[in-house]
């Protein structure tokens, strides 16, 4: 870690920073254009246009709209993006509710994901052209390109209803042992993770084969090095970088995109929330839960670009 | 094939390597070496050389197969070696020496953990002693700082340093049998003697048993006891080394060594020609700008020339000196910081963007390697098509007998036409990436190392095309490259450049001539000469470092004739000779002749 490095890292945060700024002032304008008015659906048919009003100007519905994104803004760097216009909770409790759920189907899917993603990668980069490789390439390019409401709902109807060897719901509110909690989350992990190792582990297994063909691999083969040797000490180090952005990648959709899976398991998780809110207009949270999904997946590339350098001595050492 | 004498350390016969559908690249190759003896193999791309090279640790490259034959290093039958049994072989007791060290260097390691490599898979030192023997090979092989060098990064050593420290990789187990592989091509003519130095040494110390393969004659007589040419994967001559120079059997032997001096193909160009190109005290570099307009990183320094009508400017001197930058700065392509290019006195702008549709068809680039520079995925049609519709506003039948007359004027046959450039030889790529050029109607062409990927005979073949559109269309070119000979054979006059300072500027029959400045002195020494025992006859080259002061002749720290406190201090002044060339040096015509004749005289 030296000067430049941490410049570098410094540049990027800023550049995180403008980047939030410009998504905040996009999805404040995208929510702005949503047809109808809040108050109205708030207050139903039967309101009248004096209770219209009033709720209006309590919402500051009445102001004009730049000042309306200064306030919201404000609260947001505050730490306070509002109260939620359906239930009268703050947002940050909203969140706070669902947070530790989508964290734990991400990390648990990732920590599923990523070795069994690395290992298939690698296997198939080391024997590429084998029976082996092209089996597993089929097999992944099958299970990409099904949907994953299709893999979900077969897997609910064979593990679930028919062999009844796992429950179809993905959540029990209540304490619960770890493997039951497991259990629980069997089906909807699996399908998360049939997509995520489809890609990360062709990225692998690409960008492994390019390192595999160069000459100093070549060379690590002349000097006597076993296959194992090539590929974990002289060729894994060099693909570094594009692994962890494909890993980086894969890992933010698991905090935002899930919301088939979420959908169909019933699973309370952010994504859920976040569609909720938005057919139910609640514009503070659907502008939360947007700034929150474009953080996380700026701080996992970035911490993805930081890796890739640090794995480069040419990057690392000016 | 006779059987192998008992005291053969190496012994090859009926070797047959077969490419996919079953075509031998190499057959029936057999010899063999004694213990200490150094065979080369040596023939152009496509001879085989590598491929039979690599055999030797029972290795072929994808896509081929060792298919007959029998290699025997010691007792043992590496052919018939299991995955196992050769991965013990290989690095320990047949070692290899790539041809691009700066390839063959994984970059993430640092390089005393890639020297060591070998030694610690096969178990036959501790780390310590390991990296005790590596630092002691590093200064064998004369490498600066051999203590510390071993704690760098690959790219943080120069190419010429990386190559010998490829060799402490390969000699760190002390193998039966070295494998060379074209391992001083890719290096500049004056890193290659130290390299070869240094490469002979540790041989000659150390009683290695080597197989050096290289497509370079000259550099071979230094370095083998034998050689075989090769041609097409079969063996067309074996002798010893004297006996092949003095008397070549064979009449593909007696090309090879035709082939080695290029003969002249420059005319008189005529006398009062008006200047075409005049280009005065260019200056420019990479990186942003200072408040003087000086770029960050300079890399041409107060550069001017002028090309006649008519005639070829050669451009010489090292990797990194500015070659290519200045064909980038005449084109445009690189902003000048300073000074002026004027095509027949009009000023030319100094960003392409800037330029006339006119004033960019009359300067024309043409790359080092066709490979990059044209579309893989075009026809030849629908390259050269394209800039006569650029320029000329040519379409449908009149592009199309265009496009004709281009291929027949680069002596490509007409179907070649609608072909994709893959599936076109090196030598008539590099013709289509001429044509290119050509079909702008150019007045000047630059020509950027056009030569240097191709081998030397159909690089002679492109030579002779360059000599004769030049006579027939008039052209003029700027002719860049770091090989001497060749631009000795086409040029009327040359550039010679160090660090980005136009070091001598003379015709170029006057090149040879003394005296002449210290810096060609060195580059005509360094040029390797087909006798043996040349390379004991030249002086040390030192590495290009610049010098540290600002105000020293840039070519200080390397000069075997500098003055102390003269030239570390103050900038050389430009110096006419009466050979007809002007040169940057503290010293007079007769100084520079008196120690240039005295160094000649040393033995």
């Amino acid at each position: 870690m030296n000067a430049a490095m941490l410049r570098l890292i410094a540049l990027r945060l800023a550049l995180g920073a403008l980047t939030l700024f410009i998504v905040a002032a996009l999805v404040f304008t995208a929510t702005e254009l949503l047809p109808g008015d809040v108050a109205e659906a708030l207050l139903g048919q039967s309101a009248t246009p004096a209770a219209v009003a009033g709720l209006r100007a309590a919402l500051h519905l009445d102001q004009p709209s730049w000042w309306r994104f200064c306030l919201w803004l404000g609260g947001l760097l505050g730490g306070d993006p509002g109260v939620s216009l359906v239930n009268r909770l703050p947002v940050v409790v909203l969140i706070g509710n669902r947070l530790p759920n989508s964290l734990k189907l991400a990390s648990i899917t990732a920590s599923v994901t990523v070795p069994l993603a690395l290992l298939l990668g690698i296997t198939t980069a080391m024997w590429r052209g084998s029976r082996y490789d092209r089996m597993v390439g089929m097999a992944i390019i099958g299970i990409v390109s099904v949907p994953e409401f299709l893999i979900a709902s077969l897997a609910v109807l064979v593990f679930a209803v028919k062999l009844r060897w796992l429950p179809a719901l993905a959540f029990r509110a209540g304490p619960q042992d770890f493997w039951a909690m497991m259990r629980l989350l069997a089906i909807p992990v699996g399908t998360l993770a049939l997509v995520g190792i489809g890609q990360m582990s062709r990225m692998t297994r690409a960008a492994l084969v390019t390192v595999l063909e160069s000459s100093y691999v070549e060379m690590a083969r002349l000097k006597g090095a076993g296959p194992l040797r090539i590929v974990l000490i002289h060729a894994l180090p060099n693909a570094l970088g594009p692994i962890v952005n494909a890993i980086a990648l894969s890992t933010s959709f698991l905090l935002g995109g899930v919301i088939i899976v979420e959908t169909i398991f019933n699973y309370p998780g952010l994504a859920k929330l976040m569609v909720d809110a938005v057919s139910t207009r609640d514009l503070p949270l659907v502008q939360a839960c947007a700034m929150l999904f474009c953080a996380a997946y700026l701080a996992l590339v970035l911490v993805a670009d930081v890796v890739a350098i640090l794995s480069n001595p040419r990057l690392r050492q000016r | 094939m006779s059987a192998p004498s008992p005291n053969a350390h190496v012994s090859v016969s009926g070797l047959r390597v077969t490419v996919g559908g079953g075509a031998a690249i190499v057959d029936d190759v057999g010899f063999e070496i004694a213990r200490g003896e150094v065979l080369a193999l040596i023939g152009e791309s496509g001879s085989g050389k590598t491929t039979i090279a690599l055999a030797m640790l029972g290795y072929a490259r994808a896509g081929c197969r060792i298919a007959g034959g029998r290699v025997q290093v010691g007792d043992t039958d590496v052919l018939g070696l299991s995955a196992a049994g050769l991965a013990d072989l290989r690095g320990r007791r047949v070692a290899y020496i790539p041809q691009s060290a700066a390839a063959a260097f994984n970059p993430a390691q640092r390089l005393m953990t890639q020297v060591t490599e070998s030694a610690r898979i096969h178990g036959l030192l501790d780390r310590a002693a390991a990296e005790r023997k590596a630092v002691g090979l590093f200064r064998a092989l004369a490498l600066p700082d051999p203590e510390g060098v071993g704690e760098r990064f690959p790219h943080q050593v120069s190419g010429g340093q990386l190559q010998r420290i490829t060799a402490a990789m390969a000699l760190i187990t002390d193998p039966d049998l070295v494998i060379l592989d074209e391992p001083t091509t890719a290096l500049d003519v004056t890193t290659q003697i130290e390299v070869l130095r240094a490469f002979r040494t540790v041989v000659r110390e150390l009683h290695t048993t080597a197989i050096y393969v290289s497509h370079d004659l000259a550099v071979v007589a230094q370095m083998a006891d034998r050689i075989i040419v090769l041609k097409g994967g079969r063996m067309q001559e074996e002798a010893p080394t004297q006996r092949l120079l003095d008397a070549p059997a064979h009449p593909y032997t007696r090309e090879l060594l035709a082939a080695f001096a290029p003969s002249p193909r420059r005319m008189e160009a005529p006398v009062a020609a008006p200047a075409l190109l005049e280009v005065n005290g260019l200056v420019a570099g990479y990186g942003p700008q200072a408040r003087d307009g000086a770029p960050m990183v300079p890399v041409l320094h107060d550069v001017g020339f002028a090309i006649p009508a008519g005639s070829v400017l050669g451009v010489i001197g090292e990797s990194g000196c500015g070659k290519s930058t200045l064909a980038r700065v005449i084109a445009g392509l690189l902003p000048a910081a300073r000074g002026t290019v004027k095509l027949r006195g009009e000023n030319l702008p100094a960003r392409v963007a800037d330029r006339s549709r006119d004033q960019l068809r009359r300067v024309q680039i043409v790359f080092q390697s066709a490979d990059t520079a044209l579309n893989p995925a075009r026809t030849v049609r629908h390259i050269l098509a394209r800039p006569l519709k650029f320029y000329h506003g040519l379409d449908g039948d009149a592009a199309r007998r265009r496009v004709d007359a281009l291929l027949d004027m680069v002596r490509l046959p007409a179907t070649l036409a609608d072909r994709p450039p893959g599936a076109l030889s090196g030598g008539q790529k590099q013709r289509v990436n001429f044509a290119r050029a050509l079909a702008a109607e150019p007045e000047l062409i630059l020509c950027d190392e056009v030569t240097s990927a191709l081998d030397a005979v159909v690089g002679a073949a492109v030579l002779d095309l360059l000599a004769e559109l030049k006579r027939e269309l008039g052209l003029s070119y700027l002719f860049i490259s770091h090989d001497l000979s060749t631009v000795r054979a086409i040029c009327d006059q040359v550039l010679i450049l160090y660090f980005g300072h136009r070091m001598e500027y003379a015709q170029s029959g006057a090149m040879l001539q003394r005296p002449m400045h210290p810096y060609s002195d060195l580059l005509i020494a360094s040029v390797p000469e087909l006798r043996t025992g040349w390379l004991d006859s030249v002086g040390p080259t030192r590495e290009a470092t610049p010098s540290r002061h600002r105000t020293a002749c840039v070519f200080f720290p390397r000069c075997p004739v500098s003055i102390a406190g003269l030239c570390d201090t103050t900038p050389p002044p430009p110096r006419p000779l009466s050979k007809g060339a002007e040169i940057l040096c503290h010293r007079d015509e007769a100084s520079l002749l008196a120690v240039q004749d005295a160094m000649k005289e040393m033995p």
